[in-house]
C-alpha cells in the first residue's frame, strides 16, 4: 500500500511548526501505524533528513506513551485502541493521512509529535492515591468487596493516562482522566477515608494546570482507548459536590 | 580482583533464615534517614515500590526513569497475574509449595534461601495491594478470586483481568505520587542513567542525560539502587517495550559489578507470530490463555496449509497434552516453547513461514459458552484481532515463542547488594530468584518483594555505616565519569556513516535468535562470538546518527542503547558457551536426554556464573557461586 502523509514538524516548544508532506510506499497492510512511521524515519535517515520525533514504548496499548492525532482523531480511526494498535489495513490504499500531536493547552509540544503531559502526573500527585504504608496492611480477605463494586472500580482504573480525552475535548478538559481515578478509589472501601480531600484537591489541581471544563460533548469517551465511560464524570461531579458540602459543613 | 563470592545466606533452618536475619540487620534512626540520599534508577514495580517505601521511611530519594512518567514503566504490560501462597482455594497450597514450584520451575539454578523468602513474602504483597486499592478479581461473595498458571497444580494467581501489571504498577505509581507530594521523593522523568560513579570502592552516584534537553548531570547519593529491568531487546524483536535496555546494568558491569547468568533468557511460548520485516516488536498473549486454550498442530505436514476448521480431530496433534499428560497445556514456559519449536522444525507449523502453532478455544467455548471466555480473556481476543485481523472466537489463534524476560542480571547477595558496596539491584535487573526459567506470575511477585519488603530492611544495614560519607558531585571520580560519557556521545555522533541503527540492531537480533535463542550449540555460539565484534565494528565505523547531543534526540538515545547491546551480546554468548549443560531456558543441544528433554549437570554446573569485566581487550573473568541445596532434592524436572 502507498500513502501520502502530512506530518507535523516542530523543532521545539518555542518555534512555530507546520505540516510537511511525505510519501511512503510498499507498506504491508499488516504494518502498524507506528511501524509505518518507523519506515518513514528509515527513509528520511537515508536521505540525511532528521527523523520525525514521536513517542511510543510498549506498542501494545497499555503504557499510554503514544499520543498521535490521526486525521483529526486522537489515536486515529480504530476505536477503542491507542494509536500503536492501529494497523494500516484500516486505511484505503493511496489515502492521505494527517499526523499531528495531541493538541491540548495544558500539554506543551516538545518536538514534532512529542508532547509534555506532566500536568496529568500533577493531578494524581494531588491525591490520586490511598495512603497505606507498606507493612501496615490487614489480611487481604478481611474486607469483602461486592463483585459489582470491584468490577466498576476496575473499569475506571483501566485508564492508561494517555491524555486522548483532553485532546478530543473541544475544551481541552481532563475531566475523564480525573474522574476515572477519583471513581476507582472512592468505589473501594479502602479509598473512602481520603475521599473528601481527594476529590477536592484533584479537581483544584486539574483546574490550575490549565485544563478546560466539561460541557458534556462525550468526545472523550469516544476516543478513550480504555473505554472509560463518561458516566464516571457524573460520579466525579457527585463526589465533588458531596465533598464540598461536607467540607463547608466542617465535617 | 574479586575473591570468593559470598552470598551472605543466613544460617539456620530454611523457614527461619529471613526472620532471624532481619532481627540482626542494622537500623538507621529517623533523624539520620533525612540526611541520607538514595538514588533509585527505574520506576517499575521494583523501583517504584522501593522509591515509595524508602520515601515513606523518611529517606531522601531521587528516582529516575527514561519514560515521560513513572506510570509508563514496562511492568505495566504484565498481563496474567501475581502468585501468592494464600491457599484461598483450599487446594493444598502453602509457602513451601510455592517455594518448591518456583525453584523447580527454575530448574534448580537459583538459591534456596532467596526463593523461600520470596514465597514467604508473597502473601504480604497481596495484603499491601488490596490496601492500596488494586481492583483484583473477586468472587460473588466479595472475596478474592484466583486462577491457575503454568508450572503449578494449584490456583494461586491473583489477577485484575488481563491487566494485572497495569493495576499493580499504577498502585505503585500512586504510592510514588504520594511521596512526591510529601517531598521525600524527587522524580526525574525522561532521564537516562549513562554511568555509575564509584568512590573508594563504594557506589556513590550516577551520571545522567536528560532525554528532553540533552543535559548531562552528576548525581551524588549514599547508595544507588538499580531497578532497570531486563535486556530482552538485545534480540531486537521481543515483547519488551521499545525503550527497555541493558545500559544501566551494563555500565555498572563495566565499573566492576558482576553480571550473573546473562545467557538465561526466557522465550515465552504464547506470542503473536512475526508477520514481516517491518515488525518492531512482538506482542504477548497472556499465558493464562493456556488455562482454556488447547495447543495443537496438524499431525501431517500436508495439512498445514488447510484452514484449521477443516482438519478433523484425529488429524490434530495436541502435542503438549500428548507429551506432558499431567501438566498438559500448562507445562512451564521453557518446555512449551521448545515443544513449539520442535513441531515447527519438523515442518508441521502453521501460518506464514510455518512458524506458528494453534491455540484453540473451540472446546472451551463449547464447554463454557462464548460469554464466559469473553469475560475471562475478552481484551486479549481484541488485541489479537487488532494485530492479525482474525477473530479467535471463530478460528484458533496462531502463536509462536518470543523473547519475553531475562532471568540473568547483575549478581547480588542475599541482601540484594552487588559485589560493589552500596550498589543494590532489584527486580528483573538482578539475577536472583528465577534460576534458569521463570514461572508465570512470579515476576510481579519478585519485583514487589524486592522493593517493598526486602530492600527497605537490607539497605539500612549498609547505610548505617555511610552517614556523613557522601561525596561531592564535583569530586574527580564524578568529573572523570562525566567526561567519559560526553566523549562517548561525541564519538557516536562523529561516525556519520551510512547504516541505520535499526538495521544493525536487527542483524544482531537475528544472529542471537538463531545462535543463542531457544536452543544453542557450541559451533553456533562460537560463530556468534566471531560475528558480534565485526558487527560492533560496523556500528562504530558506519552507523548514522543525526542531530546533536544537546537536544531531544531519539536516534542518539537508541544509539547508546544499541552500542551497549552490541557489547553485552558477546557476554551472553560466552556465558551460554561456558555452561555446558542444559537447564531451563538454556538448552544446549549437546546435553539432552534420549527423549529430548534438558539434561542438567548438577555435579559441575550447580552454580551461578558471575562475570567480571576486565577491559575492552581481554575476555571477562568467570566466578562461580556454588548453589547448595539443603532442603530440596535435585531431580530431573518432570511435567509428564
Amino acid at each position: 500500500m502507498n500513502f501520502q502523509l502530512k506530518v507535523w514538524r516542530q523543532k521545539n516548544a518555542q518555534s512555530p511548526g507546520k505540516l510537511v508532506d511525505y510519501g511512503v510506499q510498499d507498506i504491508s497492510p499488516n504494518t502498524s501505524f507506528l511501524e509505518m512511521l518507523d519506515i518513514l524515519n528509515e527513509n528520511l535517515l537515508r536521505r540525511g533528513e532528521e527523523p520525525v520525533a514521536f513517542d511510543s514504548d510498549c506498542r501494545e496499548g497499555i503504557c499510554g506513551t503514544c499520543s498521535l492525532t490521526v486525521n483529526g482523531e486522537a489515536h486515529g480511526p480504530d476505536h477503542p485502541g491507542a494509536v500503536c494498535e492501529l494497523y494500516m489495513r484500516k486505511f484505503r490504499d493511496g489515502a492521505t493521512i494527517t499526523v499531528e500531536p495531541f493538541r491540548v493547552g495544558a500539554f506543551a509540544i516538545v518536538k514534532d509529535l512529542v508532547i509534555d503531559r506532566i500536568a496529568l502526573d500533577r493531578i494524581v500527585q494531588a491525591g490520586g492515591f490511598i495512603s497505606a504504608r507498606a507493612g501496615s496492611a490487614p489480611e487481604a480477605n478481611s474486607t469483602p468487596i461486592p463483585k459489582h463494586d470491584s468490577e466498576l472500580a476496575m473499569e475506571a482504573a483501566a485508564c492508561i493516562g494517555c491524555g486522548a480525552c483532553a485532546a478530543a475535548c473541544p475544551n481541552g478538559s481532563a475531566m475523564l482522566f480525573t474522574a476515572a481515578k477519583v471513581s476507582h478509589l472512592s468505589l473501594l472501601p479502602q479509598g473512602r477515608p481520603e475521599r473528601v480531600t481527594r476529590a477536592l484537591k484533584m479537581v483544584q489541581v486539574m483546574d490550575s494546570q490549565g485544563f478546560g471544563n466539561c460541557t458534556n460533548t462525550y468526545e472523550c469517551e469516544a476516543v478513550c482507548p480504555a473505554e472509560i465511560s463518561a458516566g464516571f464524570i457524573a460520579k466525579l461531579n457527585r463526589e465533588y459536590a458531596r465533598a464540598a458540602v461536607q467540607r463547608s459543613a466542617g465535617e | 580482583m574479586i575473591g570468593a563470592l559470598h552470598a551472605k545466606i543466613p544460617h539456620g533452618p530454611l523457614d527461619q533464615k529471613w526472620c532471624s536475619h532481619r532481627d540482626h540487620l542494622r537500623l538507621v534512626s529517623p533523624n539520620n534517614r533525612r540526611k541520607l540520599e538514595i538514588i533509585v534508577v527505574g520506576s517499575g514495580l521494583a523501583g517504584g515500590s522501593a522509591a515509595a517505601t524508602l520515601g515513606e521511611l523518611g529517606y531522601r530519594v531521587k528516582c529516575f526513569c527514561f519514560q515521560d512518567s513513572p506510570r509508563r514503566a514496562h511492568s505495566i504490560a504484565a498481563q496474567g497475574g501475581i502468585n501468592a501462597a494464600k491457599n484461598y482455594q483450599n487446594d493444598g497450597d502453602s509457602v513451601y509449595r510455592l517455594f518448591y514450584d518456583t525453584i523447580k520451575g527454575g530448574d534448580f539454578r537459583s538459591r534456596e534461601a532467596n526463593v523461600y523468602r520470596l514465597a514467604e513474602i508473597s502473601n504480604q504483597i497481596i495484603d499491601q495491594w488490596v490496601a492500596q486499592g488494586v481492583p483484583f478479581a473477586r468472587e460473588y461473595g466479595g472475596l478474592l478470586a484466583n486462577r491457575s498458571f503454568g508450572g503449578a497444580q494449584v490456583s494461586r494467581t491473583f489477577y485484575a483481568r488481563g491487566q494485572t501489571g497495569q493495576q499493580l504498577l499504577l498502585g505503585c505509581y500512586q504510592a510514588l505520587c504520594r511521596q512526591i507530594t510529601a517531598g521525600t521523593v524527587q522524580m526525574f522523568p525522561q532521564t537516562e542513567m549513562l554511568d555509575l560513579v564509584i568512590v573508594d570502592e563504594n557506589a556513590k552516584g550516577i551520571i545522567t542525560r536528560s532525554l528532553r534537553t540533552g543535559r548531562i548531570d552528576k548525581h551524588a547519593g549514599d547508595a544507588v539502587v538499580l531497578a532497570t529491568g531486563g535486556y530482552g531487546n538485545v534480540y531486537y524483536l521481543s515483547t519488551n517495550a521499545r525503550g527497555s535496555n541493558v545500559t544501566a546494568t551494563y555500565r555498572a558491569y563495566k565499573r566492576g559489578a558482576l553480571f550473573a547468568n546473562p545467557s538465561f533468557t526466557q522465550i515465552h511460548p504464547t506470542c503473536i507470530p512475526v508477520s514481516g520485516e517491518h515488525q518492531a516488536k512482538l506482542t504477548l498473549m497472556s499465558e493464562s490463555l493456556r488455562n482454556d486454550g488447547r495447543v495443537w498442530v496438524p499431525r501431517r505436514k500436508e495439512d498445514c496449509d488447510k484452514p484449521p476448521n477443516e482438519i478433523p480431530e484425529r488429524d490434530r496433534d495436541y502435542y503438549l497434552e500428548r507429551k506432558y499428560p499431567s501438566y498438559g497445556n500448562l507445562a512451564p514456559r521453557d518446555i512449551s516453547s521448545r515443544a513449539a519449536k520442535e513441531v515447527c522444525d519438523e515442518g508441521r507449523g502453521v501460518g506464514p513461514g510455518r512458524r506458528g502453532v494453534y491455540l484453540d478455544f473451540a472446546d472451551a467455548i463449547k464447554r463454557l459458552g462464548e460469554n464466559t471466555i469473553r469475560e475471562r480473556y475478552g481484551n486479549l481476543f481484541e488485541v489479537y484481532e487488532k494485530i492479525t485481523g482474525e477473530n479467535a472466537y471463530k478460528v484458533p489463534m496462531r502463536i509462536y515463542p518470543a523473547v519475553h524476560y531475562t532471568m540473568g542480571g547483575l549478581w547480588v547477595d542475599y541482601n540484594l547488594m552487588s559485589n560493589v558496596p552500596g550498589l543494590f539491584v532489584i527486580g528483573e535487573a538482578n539475577f536472583s530468584d528465577h534460576g534458569a526459567n521463570r514461572l508465570g506470575a512470579s515476576a510481579l511477585m519478585q519485583g514487589l518483594a524486592d522493593g517493598y519488603f526486602i530492600l527497605p530492611y537490607t539497605l539500612p544495614n549498609y547505610l548505617a555505616g555511610q552517614i556523613g560519607k557522601r561525596t561531592s558531585p564535583d569530586s574527580p571520580a564524578f568529573q572523570q565519569a562525566e567526561s567519559e560519557v560526553r566523549a562517548r556521545i561525541q564519538k557516536m555522533l562523529a561516525v556519520k556513516g551510512k547504516r541505520s541503527l535499526d538495521s544493525i540492531h536487527r542483524e544482531l537480533g537475528l544472529l542471537l535468535w538463531d545462535k543463542c535463542g531457544m536452543s544453542r550449540h557450541e559451533r553456533g555460539l562460537r560463530e556468534a562470538l566471531a560475528k558480534i565484534p565485526k558487527l560492533r565494528d560496523e556500528f562504530w565505523h558506519n552507523v548514522r546518527v543525526l542531530g546533536d547531543g544537546e537536544d531531544f534526540n531519539q536516534s542518539l538515545e537508541r544509539a547508546g542503547r544499541v552500542a551497549d547491546f552490541l557489547e553485552f551480546a558477546e557476554l551472553m554468548c560466552l556465558d551460554a558457551l561456558q555452561r555446558k549443560e542444559s537447564c531451563g531456558g538454556h538448552f544446549r543441544e549437546e546435553h539432552q536426554t534420549p527423549d529430548g528433554e534438558a539434561l542438567r549437570d548438577d555435579e559441575n554446573h550447580a552454580a551461578v556464573f558471575a562475570w567480571e569485566f576486565q577491559n575492552d581487550q581481554q575476555p571477562p573473568n568467570l566466578h562461580r557461586e556454588p548453589l547448595h541445596f539443603e532442603t530440596v532434592h535435585l531431580t530431573q524436572r518432570s511435567y509428564k
